[in-house]
């Protein structure tokens, strides 16, 4: 049984200009220890699935339309609020892009890390500080002992993502959905962040889930990577297949506009177009109108995420009747 | 792709620009406790045409340094000479004539368009204010720019909220063109869009250097989109240049350890090349500029340091044709 299971889930806002449909049908699956990758540009629908997941969509203006998502057994999206409660952030942890804001400012570091043991376990205070301290140390916090009661302003970005990562893993989650946990950070410090969520991946065997639009980022960290345009997966495979023998228009489309791994002096490859405006109803293949593979099929009918090969499935019509 | 600034002909030549921000401490009688010296004695010159790109992290002056250059921040000291004109020593006028040859485009299209202004009016403003033309020749010189930056002059009528990121900053391009300036300073101009759409903006800043032999100084933090863009490429660490060479040199064969250490820290796109590569981990943030470390500032995280290092700043100098800030350099 997978740890995830994830079923035509559907999310989508009401609000006064329309109905957006943020995520529009997503279906994908999660074993135990494994990293998946979920790639996209912004609007795309990828931190909306996982936000649907922790139940953190506001409702309203957002409503989750259809769909399931079982987590060893339990469908977080229509069980009781107090399984879900046991299971977010006790089971499931995440970390946000924004280490600035995801912090709560007035709070010394050392109430906000123990928070959820003191919620989701039986614990003495004073045995949260110690198992909090531990966490600090295991994060990489110099003299956490001395740390662990400052405010977040007197961290740097780097290591309040630290803070963050130590504060997600506390309560020793099966699976960690990641935000896009780097983008706010200098390189040099994403490297230390990656080296640290891989080295807390393997100590705790946890299953992780990594939002990000950084193609780069995904490469050396994920098993299998997907890839979302407007509100849909497009293409599913391990990380390899979809750098090397990648078969969605739309992903080849995204590896080819990649500054280094194009020649120097010339043109970049470009997408045309924009992405689609999805308050407004669409029939057809969303990518359709940018496609340079497009034909007359692909703004006719809705295309399916389907398998071409065991594990590697992508929705492209072309490519499923062997057309393209 | 010209490389030799001597040949070309020198646009901009900056000389030993150093820009020091007090810090006070108390409510009522403020009191000096220290001076961030966010830029601390910087050297660069731009040729005519050329595209120089400007890397660092966040924090070690990158962005102070290009408004100095525009003099949006005042300079403690050192030169600014735009087409031998030294800004440093003019009167307002002067200065304004020499920022006609000289603007900017920003990184948030967001934040710097006025919300309030259609995007004729905000096109059309630079050209009153400098009075390029007659008023009568305005329109037609607004939709030139707007084809220039590859948009439709149908928009024009339109406010900023109603376009994208990717055609808002199209607009803050066609801004600064509309001047018809010499040297364009882009700070971040694509840190905010997606992969697509930084694309279009990369290959259009390229296109307008190379057709109309204008200058950028482009400062970003991705080191694959300044390989890129770059004919040459500075390196800044802590207010200071540390490396400064031709694009590729510098990028592909990096030799000051922290341009090596920003180097490896770049997440590659494949898979294969990710997993057997050695990633140099630097430890810890960069120091603070408060309070800067003695000597060598990357002395703190640096793999290579010696006892020496500690001891002086080192100075720029050449090796393996380009020129490095480090004394240990040649010997790892």
């Amino acid at each position: 049984m997978p740890l995830l299971d994830v079923t035509d889930l559907r999310t989508y806002f009401h609000t006064r200009d329309g109905v957006t449909r943020a995520v529009d049908g997503v279906d994908f699956r999660l074993e135990r220890g494994e990293t998946l990758g979920i790639v996209g540009e912004s609007g795309s629908g990828k931190s909306v699935t996982c936000y649907s997941i922790m139940g953190l969509i506001p409702q309203p203006p957002g409503r989750i339309e259809s769909g399931t998502a079982v987590f060893d057994g339990v469908d977080l999206l229509h069980c009781k609020p107090a399984q879900a409660r046991a299971i977010r952030g006790k089971r499931v942890a995440m970390i946000f892009q924004d280490p600035m804001t995801s912090l709560n400012p007035y709070m010394r570091i050392s109430d906000q890390l123990i928070e959820p043991l003191l919620i989701h376990e039986r614990i003495s205070r004073r045995d949260a500080l110690r198992r909090g301290l531990e966490a600090l140390e295991a994060v990489g916090i110099n003299d956490a002992a001395k740390r662990i009661h400052h405010h977040p302003h007197e961290f740097s970005g780097g290591m309040r993502q630290r803070v963050m990562i130590a504060m997600a893993l506390i309560t020793r989650p099966e699976l960690l959905i990641a935000d896009e946990p780097t983008t706010a950070l200098d390189v040099t410090v994403q490297a230390q962040i990656l080296e640290l969520i891989k080295a807390m991946q393997k100590e705790l065997g946890m299953a992780v889930i990594f939002i990000t639009h950084d193609l780069g980022v995904v490469s050396g960290l994920c098993d299998r990577v997907q890839v979302m345009y407007a509100g849909r997966i497009v293409e599913s495979a391990d990380t390899r297949t979809l750098f090397q023998a990648p078969r969605h228009p739309y992903t080849r489309a995204l590896q080819r506009s990649i500054p280094s791994m194009q020649p120097k002096g010339k043109d970049l490859y470009t997408i045309p177009g924009l992405p689609p405006d999805l308050s407004r109803p669409s029939i057809g293949c969303a990518f359709a109108p940018r496609c340079e593979s497009a034909a007359d099929t692909c703004l006719a009918s809705d295309p399916k995420l389907a398998e071409i090969v065991p594990g590697h499935a992508q929705a492209c019509l072309r490519v499923q009747a062997g057309t393209l | 792709m010209n490389t030799d600034p001597a040949k070309t002909g020198t646009v901009l030549e900056i000389r030993d620009v150093r820009t020091h921000f007090p810090v006070t401490a108390g409510f009522l009688r403020k009191r000096l406790v220290g001076t961030v010296k966010a830029v601390d004695g910087v050297t660069l010159s731009v040729g005519r045409g050329e595209v120089l790109g400007l890397v660092g992290e966040s924090g070690c002056g990158k962005s102070t340094l290009a408004r100095t250059i525009m003099n949006l921040v005042p300079a403690t000291g050192g030169t600014v000479v735009l087409n031998g004109r030294n800004l440093s020593q003019s009167n307002a006028r002067e200065l304004r004539a020499g920022r006609r040859e000289m603007q900017m485009v920003f990184q948030d299209p967001y934040a710097s368009l006025n919300p309030r202004l259609t995007v004729f009016e905000a096109l059309s403003e630079p050209l009153l204010v400098h009075k390029v033309c007659p008023a009568s020749e305005v329109p037609a010189r607004v939709s030139g720019l707007m084809r220039t930056v590859g948009l439709a002059p149908r928009f024009l009528k339109k406010y900023p909220h109603e376009f994208s990121g990717g055609q808002r900053q199209r607009i803050a391009i066609a801004r600064a063109l509309a001047l018809e300036p010499r040297v364009i300073i882009a700070d971040e101009p694509v840190s905010a869009l997606d992969v697509s759409i930084q694309a279009q903006i990369l290959n259009l800043l390229s296109q307008l250097c190379g057709q109309m032999n204008l200058s950028l100084m482009f400062i970003a933090h991705d080191l694959s989109v300044v390989r890129h863009i770059s004919d040459r490429v500075a390196v800044m660490y802590l207010g200071r240049i540390v490396e400064l060479g031709g694009a590729e040199d510098v990028i592909d064969r990096p030799q000051h350890p922290y341009t090596r250490a920003l180097v490896s820290a770049i997440p590659t796109p494949d898979p294969d090349v990710e997993r057997r590569r050695q990633r140099i981990v630097l430890a810890g943030d960069p120091p603070s500029p408060l309070n800067p470390p003695r000597g060598c500032a990357f002395h703190t995280r640096c793999a290579h340091v010696r006892e020496q290092c500690r001891a002086a700043i080192p100075p720029l100098a050449v090796h393996a044709g380009r020129e490095v800030a480090c004394i240990r350099i040649g010997e790892f």
